[in-house]
């Protein structure tokens, strides 16, 4: 029993060192001189059209809905008179910009972007689409994966700076709907004690994210082996292994960058 | 002229080729034929460098491509058109922009000549008016037509075909079949099929290596195959009845003992009524 177990944990730790060489091996790859620029660049267009404009719907609607929620549970929080009620406005407005906007957005986007690449990159290999690529003289690495890197370290921290301020105004909107609140008192309580590295720190979590959020997908997709069942759980493992790594990030970035 | 030079290829513990050499002829339907699980794939995955093989050496036009790398290596991929076994077609695109993205890609033509050529080829592979078409839209031969002429846009000097007939009717594989053969020799192609279509055998194989368990069990042209008296070759391109009497009757004809000057109109005419199916009473 114990030789099993040891033997099952050794194969695991082989299949993540494996997969960790392969992962920087696809890096290695990726950087060649394009074939045609302009090819590479219609690529990324059309990437960033996919993952931003794809995403932004969802991202509105969460956002909107996260900073209404925190404004409704920070009141019900803070009861004592002691506390200027302009302080739920501060709240909100450091919780959606430190947490909620980078983080919750980028593990939405996970889902939405990241199995959508994944699952992209599986079909284009199970269906020998990459092997087409490769023949014609293509570095399919190049080419498939790094305008979808691209274009996510250039939308989705787009995507987390419409989050905060969709999320503060979906918060002064339910603050002045359910009458928690005046709006005066909401802006009044969003300048008091705002510090700007907040919205850097926010953005290089989002940055960080965003690489996270492309880069283990299209790795997953692109080395898919088998059919249709295999690219199912090439993307579900790409979207679980996305979520695991930015909770292991923003908690890593948290620590190293906020004075605490 | 492709080079085969003793390719050894094994995943993990499995060999699944020994020591292959051939040489394919320029100009001319080069057969790679052999059971499912014989190795014919691989050995086309190494000749067009999608597998690397562990030994051995694939030369085109005497220049080695096993050991080329980077832009010399991507110069001689240029030269070569593959169609492969489910046409490989990019979905999101209709058949104009498949059939034009190596031109995209490598071609600095103005879009009214790359698209006087697109129209060339598809009309080549008699594919007319389905250019806005997607490739969900299209039939199993259509997709077949399709990356025939994304395999030819560039002009290739080597084609490769992996089972063009698999998942197609015996009417439409042979229109494919046809096709390959006649632009094989319109464009001077060297041109390497791997099938195991018997039809395709005896109607297009100019040259035909037959591979066995990851060997090289014989190889020579169509005519020879007939005549051929290795037992594995037999057992496998003459496996039914019908295709064994078939071969009697190439040998005769080959022979020279019947006339295969076969007019089926006259036949028609002369035994028309022992042609009408019998009716059920």
């Amino acid at each position: 029993m114990a030789f099993l177990f040891s033997n099952c944990i050794l194969h695991l730790n082989m299949t993540i060192f494996t997969d960790i060489g392969r992962y920087l091996l696809m890096f290695k790859g990726m950087f060649s001189k394009p074939e045609n620029g302009r090819m590479y660049w219609k690529e990324f267009i059309h990437q960033c059209t996919e993952i931003g404009f794809g995403s932004l719907g969802i991202v509105a609607i969460i956002s909107v809905f996260i900073g209404a929620v925190s404004t409704i549970q920070t009141a019900y929080q803070l009861v004592s008179p002691l506390i200027p009620p302009s302080t739920i406005a501060q709240i909100v407005r450091d919780t959606v910009i430190l947490e909620f906007a980078p983080t919750l957005v980028c593990i939405v986007l996970a889902g939405v972007a990241g199995s959508r690449i994944a699952s992209e990159l599986g079909n284009m290999r199970v269906s020998e689409q990459i092997d087409a690529l490769e023949i014609m003289g293509i570095n399919t690495k190049t080419y498939l994966i790094l305008p979808k890197i691209a274009a996510a370290l250039l939308m989705i921290p787009l995507l987390v700076v419409m989050a905060m301020a969709l999320g503060i105004w979906g918060g002064r909107l339910a603050a002045t709907a359910s009458g928690i609140i005046s709006g005066s008192i909401y802006d009044k309580g969003l300048l008091e004690f705002f510090v700007p590295f907040n919205v850097i720190f926010a953005l290089i979590k989002a940055y960080v994210f965003s690489f996270i959020i492309a880069s283990i997908p299209a790795f997953y997709g692109y080395y898919v082996k088998g059919g249709a069942l295999e690219i199912g759980r090439a993307s579900t493992k790409a979207v679980v292994i996305s979520c695991i790594l930015i909770l292991f990030a923003d908690y890593l970035l948290s620590a190293l960058l906020l004075p605490t | 002229m492709i080079e085969v030079k003793n390719i050894k290829k094994s995943f993990g513990d499995k060999t699944v080729i020994e020591d292959v050499s051939s040489v394919m002829k320029a100009g001319q339907c080069n057969l790679i034929i052999g059971s499912s699980g014989s190795g014919k794939t691989v050995l086309m995955k190494c000749m067009v460098g999608l597998f690397e093989p562990d030994e051995g050496e694939v030369l085109y036009s005497g220049q080695n491509f096993t050991k080329m790398k980077g832009q010399d290596k991507t110069e001689i991929r240029k030269e070569i058109g593959m169609l492969f076994q489910g046409s490989a077609l990019f979905d999101s695109q209709t058949v104009e922009q498949n059939v034009m993205f190596p031109l995209n890609m490598f071609s600095k033509d103005s879009h009214k000549k790359k698209l006087d050529r697109v129209n060339e080829v598809l009309n080549r592979v008699n594919l007319v008016d389905s250019n806005r078409k997607f490739p969900s839209e299209l039939s199993g031969g259509m997709k077949k037509r399709v990356a025939l002429a994304r395999a030819i846009v560039l002009n290739p000097k080597y084609l490769f075909c992996d089972e063009p007939n698999s998942g197609l009717d015996p009417q439409t594989s042979l229109v494919i079949d046809r096709l390959i053969k006649e632009i094989t020799i319109e464009y001077n192609i060297t041109t390497v099929i791997n099938t195991h279509d018997m039809n395709s055998v005896m109607e297009i194989g100019n040259y035909i290596l037959y591979m066995f368990e990851g060997n090289k069990e014989w190889e020579g042209t169509n005519k020879e195959i007939i005549f051929s008296k290795n037992q594995r070759l037999n057992d496998f391109i003459f496996a039914s009845e019908f295709l064994r009497d078939a071969k009697d009757m190439r040998m005769l004809e080959e022979s020279g003992k019947i006339s295969n000057d076969r007019n089926m109109e006259e036949l028609m005419h002369k035994d028309s009524a022992s042609l009408v199916p019998p009716t059920e009473d």
